[in-house]
């Protein structure tokens, strides 16, 4: 047999010996075939191990080029942009650090579900982007919303003593914790969009009173909460986050209460991982599972004749495991029938909102064709659903302005669980 | 160089606004106070200036209100080398009261360079930067949108109306009211904020406000009333386009 000799393998390089016998397997000639070291790094890899050397970076230098996770990183879908080209683009010599790729990550942790190597953007995205926001490198957008969020404690830059206007007029009673003085079965953490944006008032609203024909014994904490922090850390934000958690500790702690309900995921996932780190340890339960427990005692009487397709939250489902919940009630409604889209639970799509992406459209725009929430609607129609419930409220004034933007104004409208729910029992509505 | 940043705490809109008992002034009682925007932006360009010749900054702010302290440490934090409280407690202050006490507080530092907002959002005839200069005998340009470091003094582009601008060089010491600086004011990481806090480098001076100097006198406040005269525009888009169309046609500019 003639040897077929590769012009750039220099023979005497080649390592290959006779007779190899390896735990009783013959692996003699050709098949114990090695090269000796050649060039494989032609690249400056400075900016690689600027990433791999922070807390939390490591990982990045794990990634051996699979792409698995293109294949369901929510951005990829809309841009150039991708979690193993990111890597590689790092490895030619990207600097991440002043990159307005580093702003496209929603943090959703799709690829981490599927990469082979664990490699953990979850924890790479807010350790680079700490590093560039301590620098001063942050979009100016975000860099709005972070000084908004330190002012005023709420990303919107609304009054924070008007944090509870929302319950003005209303027929039930919300009350201030502060003005019970005991203590309660469940203090509500609002959030922030549920209080001040008039969507998310729509569905704190129903919400309130939901919870008042189940006869809970709630509170809320009104102008002492603050914003949960959470898409601040995956922001990069970890000083601001670590400013609102020591604030909402301190008030938390104030008070005695058995459940903490959350109306947002992000806040949810805040609870359950952040704040034990720093001496807070709630029992904390989303408003969706508080409610699924519940189903018996809701009173759903009345028909909602829709079809109804759920978008996964990413801080509720993927990050917390929670998928059941909201389609229990959704199939709970009276007359409502509930069609999935292609990518649900496990490999829900991202809208777009986490890891500060909320407070990026602007940046996202310039970077991709099409916002995540647009994407994300345009699949909820698809489905040929009248109505696309949410469980986060970050998404219904994301989505709402998608449907618009997608030019589907009338035929698919955004409500909260809370609000379908509300119409289920005969309550009223504003 | 030594450039002296003069900050102002101003009323933060963001909370509705009161007026007082004997409405002559918003209820001071129950405001909050935030760093008057054209100040943030003259301490943006001296921390530009800094940037290019190493200048030393110094940031200045007369204690009117309980968030000067933050704002003298987000200024520490974003470069600043020293910052200084003058008074504690002073209440509301016209532009000529403040005017003075920078002045005589500034009078023995001799900067080279006095940088403060052109206006702000609670002294809109824009004063303070002129009778900081009347009092120190310093020449002052107002309306300044960048400035650049040149020999023997700076350079300075000056705004006027309808998009044209001057550029002047300046001698030194002089005064800037600063409308806008060459980029938009960076942001600090709040730790780094935190972190100023912590070491306190604070420097604080008594000071007394001045007697109120014959001058100008609030006789009323008020909020604006909604008046009369509005036409509204009903239907959608193309309608309320045509709409607009036939309404300047009839008042002969279209």
């Amino acid at each position: 047999m003639t040897q077929r000799v590769n012009p750039k393998v220099e023979p005497e390089r080649v390592i290959e010996l006779e007779e190899v016998v390896l735990e009783g397997m013959d692996i003699s000639g050709h098949w114990n075939r090695m090269f000796e070291q050649r060039v494989i790094w032609d690249y400056d890899v400075d900016a690689m191990d600027r990433i791999i050397d922070l807390d939390g970076g490591e990982s990045f230098g794990w990634c051996y080029q699979c792409a698995q996770c293109v294949a369901v990183c929510p951005v990829d879908h809309v841009g150039s942009y991708g979690p193993r080209k990111l890597v590689r683009w790092v490895q030619t010599g990207m600097d991440l650090f002043t990159s307005p790729e580093l702003w496209l990550c929603t943090t959703c942790a799709n690829c981490l579900r599927v990469c082979p190597k664990e490699v953990n953007l979850m924890e790479v995205m807010p350790a680079v982007r700490k590093e560039a926001v301590m620098a001063g490198h942050v979009p100016a957008e975000l860099q709005d919303v972070f000084e908004k969020t330190a002012r005023y404690g709420n990303p919107l830059g609304k009054n924070p003593k008007r944090r509870h206007a929302w319950t003005k007029g209303l027929e039930v009673e919300v009350p201030l914790i502060s003005d019970l003085g005991r203590k309660v079965e469940v203090l509500w953490w609002v959030s922030d969009y549920p209080a001040y944006h008039p969507r998310g008032i729509d569905a704190s609203r129903a919400l309130a009173r939901v919870l008042h024909r189940l006869g809970v014994d709630f509170a809320i904490l009104g102008p002492e909460e603050r914003h949960d922090g959470d898409s601040m850390l995956r922001a990069g934000e970890e000083g601001l986050f670590e400013m609102l958690a020591e604030h909402n500790i301190e008030v938390l702690n104030r008070y005695e209460f058995d459940v903490l309900l959350t109306t947002d995921p992000h806040a949810y996932n805040a609870f359950l991982h952040e704040y034990p780190k720093r001496g807070g340890t709630y029992n904390v339960v989303h408003y969706s599972r508080f409610l699924a427990d519940r189903i018996d005692e809701l009173g759903l009487t009345e028909e909602i004749s829709q079809k109804i397709t759920f978008h996964d939250p990413c801080y509720l489902g993927r990050h917390n495991g929670e998928y059941d919940a909201p389609r229990e009630l959704i199939s709970a409604l009276p007359g409502a029938e509930l069609v999935e889209m292609w990518r649900i639970r496990e490999n829900g799509y991202c809208c777009g909102g986490g890891g500060g992406g909320m407070w990026l459209d602007g940046h996202a725009a310039d970077h991709q064709r099409m916002r995540l929430s647009e994407k994300r609607v345009l699949e909820a129609v698809e489905t040929g659903a009248d109505t696309l419930c949410v469980v986060c409220p970050y998404e219904v004034s994301r989505f709402e302005d998608a449907v618009k933007s997608t030019n589907n104004d009338g035929r698919l409208q955004v409500l909260d669980i809370a609000e379908l729910l509300a119409q289920a029992m005969g309550l009223p509505t504003d | 160089m030594k450039i002296a940043v003069l900050l102002r705490p101003v009323p933060d809109p963001v909370e509705e606004l009161e007026l007082s008992d004997d409405g002559t002034d918003l209820d001071r009682d129950f405001l909050g106070y935030v760093l008057n925007e054209f100040d943030d932006h003259a301490l943006e360009e001296a921390l530009l200036l800094k940037d290019e010749t190493g200048a030393e900054v110094s940031v200045w702010a007369l204690g009117t209100a309980d968030e000067v302290d933050q704002i003298l440490y987000t200024a520490l934090a974003k470069g600043a080398d020293r910052a200084c409280k003058l008074g504690d407690d002073l209440g509301a202050l016209d532009s000529r009261a403040q005017a003075t006490l920078f002045a005589d507080a500034l009078g023995d530092e001799a900067p080279d360079l006095i940088l403060t907002g052109v206006q702000a959002a609670d002294e809109l005839v824009g004063q303070v930067a002129v009778l900081v200069a009347s009092a120190l005998d310093l020449p002052h340009v107002e309306v300044v949108v960048g400035t650049e470091p040149v020999d023997g003094g700076i350079r300075v582009t000056k705004e006027f109306w309808g998009g044209i601008t001057g550029d002047y060089q300046v001698a030194l010491p002089a005064v800037l009211g600063i409308q806008a600086a060459r980029e938009a004011p960076r942001y600090v990481a709040v730790s780094r904020v935190r972190q100023a806090q912590q070491e306190g480098n604070l420097e604080e001076r008594d000071v007394t406000a001045p007697e109120p100097a014959p001058g100008v006198k609030v006789v009323e406040m008020r909020i604006p009333e909604a008046g009369e005269g509005a036409e509204m525009i009903e239907g959608d888009e193309a309608a309320a386009a045509d709409a607009i169309v036939e309404i300047l046609r009839r008042a002969g500019v279209a």
